[in-house]
């Protein structure tokens, strides 16, 4: 016990004396909580349109009216020309067309119905599906708008229709930020976990110190402990910030479950990931291979974590990854307790998946520690 | 009492094409002052990476302190010092730090053992509250040699541990060497300056993995097999080919001012002969005399058997 104290003394006197890692250690979680959300948006403002209106009646210009007034929408260009329109898209400078054909009001008002043509730039797939999307969304909200026009004067019988309306639960403004940012938090901890644990063993190989550790009596399990915990505290302790300072603060996001269940869960998170630290440091001689390698890693944990895509849109192998992936299990986890407020029994599975995966890592880590040493 | 028994040792390292060592054997008595003295590459490192359970050997046996190097490794490192060729303390702990924590895990204290380092410790004192990162050469030596003993092991290997370190400090540290030797503790170091060897009671000449020899120095000294001269003129590079030239001339090795030679024949006509070959070659100042073979020149000796 005397020995693992003074291990961990020794640890922490490291930690803060170094230069670099220690404003890492806070700065990192409120920057990052402050930036990557803004990036992770998926609303789109500032779509460049280009109209062309060969009607010029009152009708289209009440439909240009509502578009150009959505927020969503920058009006580059307004014509009468198809081809000026498409110049612009070809010069990047527009990204959706939206034509108007003559006759419009006319044909709207004598026939019911009448057809606008609308053309994506679909380079940037993910701006132009949306747009195109809430272009549909005004277009077919002033349809209604005519038809309540329309019967009000009188001109037409009341239509019966359904109305599908629909209901955000657990989130309902659909802020993205309320389930982005306790998954950029899962992030942060994942980092801790991969690079600064396995990081921090490499730097003794390539020291040397190792060496003279290992002509040493002391036992192998404490010093590990010694290099664990740590960084176990450490994790917990960004998450604390992240999650009371920034989250709180800034985002006002208070968590609707217990906080012991996220604690704990944590917890078990944060065993497993040291696990991998650690073995990544038994098969790594430098602390830039460590580096690499938990780099490629930290890559396939964020992008295959459904922390920006929805798992069950992935393809079925892509799925395989996504559920062998230990954040794709924490990313549920904080969702499911900070925004609904899951309980103990929700949450059970995860449980048992963590613990497996705390087990798994660590006595693989364990194994081939003995082994190199 | 042997307090170091190596047999037949032999270690290598088939990714690179490397026999490390070649069955070594080697004794070592309890209180010696044991020296391996051999170029980079001759084996030194990877037997003392054996002897302090850091390593497996490929076949033979190793006992230190009664021991077993591979049954009893854990008896083993908690009465063995050890110093790395290369500085390997936390540079990012100071001076006083880094002794109390190898102390801790020794499960001792400085003060428990002060007296042992005392010698040492008084000089890297003042800086005790220094980084030892930002110490000099020798201070890091002492500091390392400090908590290589500070749980008072039973045997002590220093690997190199007067390599990169100035011809003051290296003074030192063998006067530190020789008060721990009436300490009791046996001592092997290993060095590849072949003027330390005179300082060890035996050494052993270590090259390619093999052993050339184990004696002491002077018995070492005294086997050379040959009356050795020391010969020089005004043109030493051109004397060197000249030399080589001749073929009475046995051996010709350069070591600095002069040139050592050993003959075929040896005599004071044959000398006379060399003399006037080499007056005819056109050199001038010509000195030629008889020396007593120093260990340099028994490993090359050796070396070329």
């Amino acid at each position: 016990m005397r020995t693992l104290k003074f291990l961990l003394v020794k640890e922490f006197k490291q930690i803060f004396r170094n230069k670099s890692l220690l404003p890492m250690i806070f700065m990192m979680p409120i920057i990052q909580l402050l930036v990557l959300p803004l990036a992770a948006d998926f609303e789109i403002k500032n779509i460049n349109i280009s109209i062309v209106d060969h009607d010029r009646s009152e009708y289209s210009n009440d439909l240009i009216n509502a578009v150009t007034s959505s927020g969503y929408f920058q009006l580059v260009s307004f014509g009468d020309s198809y081809q000026a329109a498409m110049n612009e898209i070809e010069l990047d400078a527009s990204d959706l067309i939206l034509e108007i054909p003559s006759h419009f009001e006319q044909n709207l008002i004598k026939d019911g119905a009448q057809q606008v043509f609308i053309a994506v730039n679909a380079i940037n797939g993910t701006k132009a599906g949306l747009g195109a999307s809430y272009l549909n969304s005004i277009i077919q909200n002033f349809n209604q708008n005519i038809m309540v026009d329309a019967i009000a004067s009188g001109n037409a019988a009341p239509l019966k229709n359904i109305e599908v309306v629909s209901l955000n639960w657990f989130n309902p403004n659909m802020n993205y930020k309320i389930f982005m940012v306790p998954a950029i938090l899962v992030l942060l901890v994942t980092m801790v976990g991969a690079y600064m644990c396995s990081l921090n063993i490499v730097k003794e190989k390539e020291v040397g110190t190792i060496e003279q550790i290992n002509v040493t009596p002391i036992k192998k399990h404490l010093y590990i402990l010694g290099k664990m915990i740590p960084f176990l505290v450490i994790g917990i302790f960004i998450f604390t910030i992240g999650f009371f300072v920034v989250a709180r603060l800034v985002y006002q996001i208070v968590p609707l479950g217990n906080l012991f269940l996220l604690y704990g869960y944590l917890f078990l998170f944060l065993v497993a990931l040291l696990g991998f630290g650690l073995l990544i440091s038994t098969y790594s001689q430098t602390q830039q291979q460590a580096m690499s390698i938990a780099f490629f890693f930290m890559m396939v944990f964020i992008l295959m974590s459904g922390l920006f895509t929805p798992i069950e849109s992935m393809p079925e192998w892509a799925k395989y990854i996504a559920y062998s992936n230990p954040v794709t299990y924490f990313i549920e986890v904080m969702r499911m307790v900070v925004l609904k407020g899951s309980m103990l029994k929700n949450i059970t599975n995860h449980i048992y998946v963590m613990i497996g995966f705390a087990i798994f890592f660590n006595t693989w880590a364990v194994m081939n520690y003995r082994k190199t040493s | 009492m042997k307090d170091i028994i190596v047999e037949n040792i032999c270690k290598s390292f088939p990714k690179e094409h490397i026999q490390a060592l070649d069955d070594i054997n080697i004794e070592v008595e309890k209180g010696e002052l044991f020296g391996l003295i051999g170029p980079d590459g001759a084996g030194k490192t990877t037997l003392f990476r054996i002897l302090t359970t850091l390593l497996l050997a490929d076949s033979g046996s190793a006992i230190v302190n009664g021991s077993d190097v591979v049954k009893d490794y854990k008896a083993i490192r908690r009465k063995v010092g050890y110093m790395p060729g290369k500085f390997s303390l936390y540079q990012d702990l100071s001076v006083e730090e880094n002794l109390s924590f190898f102390a801790t895990i020794f499960n001792t204290s400085i003060k428990e053992n002060y007296d042992l380092i005392k010698d040492i410790y008084e000089h890297i004192e003042p800086f005790k509250n220094r980084r030892a990162g930002a110490l000099s050469g020798g201070m890091k030596q002492k500091l390392a040699l400090c908590c290589a003993l500070i749980h008072r092991p039973e045997v002590l290997f220093l690997d190199e541990p007067t390599t990169g370190v100035d011809t003051v400090s290296r003074k030192e540290f063998w006067d530190m060497l020789k008060r721990l030797k009436m300490e009791g503790i046996t001592i092997i170091v290993s060095t590849p300056y072949m003027d330390e060897a005179n300082l060890c009671e035996r050494i052993a000449l270590m090259q390619k993995g093999k052993i050339l020899s184990v004696n002491t120095p002077t018995h070492i000294k005294s086997s050379f097999p040959d009356p050795l001269f020391a010969i020089k003129t005004e043109h030493m590079i051109k004397l060197l080919a000249d030399l080589r030239a001749i073929p009475e001339i046995k051996s010709v090795h350069s070591f600095g001012e002069y040139h050592h030679i050993t003959l075929n024949e040896p005599s004071e006509n044959e000398l006379q002969l060399l003399h006037q070959t080499l007056a005819n070659d056109k050199h001038e100042a010509i000195d030629i005399k008889k020396i007593e073979p120093e260990i340099e020149d028994c490993f090359i000796q050796l070396m070329s058997n």
